[in-house]
């Protein structure tokens, strides 16, 4: 890792001042951003820590919302009472995220701007293979090479990779707004949009731009409206704990009241649904969302709904297994929100 | 007012029980601190990206990877590694015992960051049976597998010393 200077920011304004300088990092955690330092990823000359920071941290209940500070760790979230109730989803996929060592270092804010686990992407510099994430118009290894775990959605041909966050395919599933803040002030970004596929941002001019932040700017905070919504995140992965996701699905839904003396499966009076690790952000299936309500909860009336609503999936010769994984996943999660498994 | 970037910096920090000030370049992480210039090697540097736990110890109560924590992160905090969970007359922590009473480990490398995870898995109340200790230390890897021997002492642990 090479060397850089270091400061402690007073206030968040001062760390966004110190941010107009392109070589300066912000660390919070730090547990992605020193690992780019080591890999090359990324390089600083500057770091300027907003880890001491009261302003940012917190989780507190703000009229009908809920209001979580960007430096709230991954457990605190995962165990606080206000978000197991009014947030299960994402509570869920913290705890899911990562060892309860990282989680205790690695902040929300910082989380859903964790970059791909695509190993091409991930190697130590030099990088030993064109990729255009670390160097623009190299080309992309991974799709003539192993791509089993990359985009269904949203790729292109200069990069396939997909982004790992569990917390955000819940923040997205759960309509949470991002509290920026900026050179010019605050702003908010709604986390539906934060993230940019590659189709996204090659039609914006930026092929390898991958969220909405703008350089220089600091995520504050996240506001979620609560929801007495039952909710879920399936993660599916390759051991039952601390790992990335293949696919993941969070979910939330209402059912319609029982009437009394009737039987068989509930009905479904709203139902949002998003994947994780199927592109290079958190997929809402807003087709399936239109169609849920007055659909019995059960796998058999779930399937072909999903179905349509992936019928632009776009796999890679080697992932299309990912389909069929991630229709399943959010299945699953609407059967479990909805109290059915 | 513009901060100060500085290539020099002066941590106070607790370490076992001890206070000290120890001047550092901000790269430095815990873990070659502790092992470097302190000469506490207990903590292991086995895969220096968090994916061990081998690096495994406690800030203000908190297990965290020594490798992914830089000292200047650590001020005004107390930092405990394996050398400072036995008694001051040498006697040993109670996980130190079910881990012994338990052969909980075979080459022993992975063993102090199995230690300090399994002191904060009980202390936060994440003991209660066999698979919330196998969720909760799941970031501590064991490549000798000696897993059912962990749980079993990190189990035995929790019902001599419950968790909040």
């Amino acid at each position: 890792m090479r060397d850089f200077a270091y400061a402690r920011a007073g206030t968040a304004e001062s760390a966004v001042r110190t941010l107009a300088d392109p070589g300066t990092s912000v660390i919070a955690g730090g547990t992605e951003l020193l690992n780019w330092f080591r890999l090359g990823i990324a390089a600083a000359d500057n770091v300027v820590d907003i880890g001491g920071l009261d302003e940012l941290r917190g989780i507190a209940s703000d009229g009908d919302d809920l209001r979580i500070g960007a430096l709230a760790t991954l457990n605190e979230i995962g165990e606080h009472p206000l978000v197991t109730q009014a947030a299960g989803a994402l509570a869920s996929a913290c705890l899911q995220a990562a060892s309860a060592q990282i989680r205790n270092r690695a902040t929300i804010g910082g989380n859903v701007l964790q970059r791909t686990r695509c190993p091409y992407f991930r190697a130590e510099e030099p990088l030993p293979w064109p990729c255009n994430k670390r160097d623009p118009g190299s080309g992309c290894t991974s799709l003539a090479g192993r791509h089993e775990r990359q985009a269904i959605f949203g790729w292109t041909q200069d990069c396939v990779a997909v982004q790992p966050s569990d917390p955000a395919v819940a923040l997205a599933m759960l309509d949470a707004q991002a509290d920026v803040l900026g050179p010019a002030g605050p702003r908010t970004i709604p986390m539906r949009e934060f993230h940019l596929t590659q189709r996204e941002a090659a039609d914006a001019g930026q092929p390898m731009r991958e969220t909405r932040l703008e350089p220089g700017e600091l995520i504050t905070g996240y506001r979620l409206p609560a929801s007495a919504d039952g909710q879920a995140y399936v993660k599916v992965r390759e051991r039952a704990s601390y790992e990335y996701a293949i696919v993941s699905a969070a979910a939330a839904v209402r059912l319609d009241p029982v009437l009394p003396g009737a039987c068989g499966a509930g009905r479904i009076a709203a139902a949002r649904v998003a994947l994780g690790s199927v592109a290079q952000r958190p997929w809402r299936l807003t087709l399936a969302e239109a169609e849920l309500p007055g659909t019995p909860l059960t796998r058999e009336a779930l399937i072909p709904i999903i179905e349509r609503a992936m019928a632009d999936a776009a796999p890679l010769p080697q992932n299309g297994f990912k389909v069929t994984m991630a229709r399943n996943a959010a299945v699953r999660a609407l059967l479990t929100a909805g109290g059915a498994s | 007012m513009t901060l100060d970037f500085t290539r020099r910096v002066e941590v106070a920090l607790r370490l076992n029980g001890h206070d000290l000030t120890t001047v550092v370049s901000p790269r430095t992480t815990l873990l070659d601190w502790l092992r470097e210039d302190i000469g506490l090697t207990g903590a292991k540097k086995g895969c220096n990206e968090g994916a061990c736990g081998t690096c495994t110890v406690l800030v203000d109560g908190r297990r965290m990877n020594g490798c992914l924590t830089l000292v200047v992160q650590c001020e005004g905090r107390s930092v405990t590694t394996v050398e400072g969970l036995a008694g001051a007359g040498g006697e040993l922590h109670p996980v130190q015992r079910a881990f012994a009473e338990f052969d909980a480990f075979q080459c022993g490398y992975c063993t102090p960051g199995q230690l300090l995870s399994a002191v904060a898995c009980i202390a936060e109340g994440h003991a209660a049976d066999d698979a919330s200790v196998r969720e909760w230390m799941s970031g501590n890897i064991c490549r000798c597998s000696a897993y059912p021997q962990i749980t079993a002492a990190v189990l035995a642990a929790a019902r001599e010393e419950p968790g909040r």
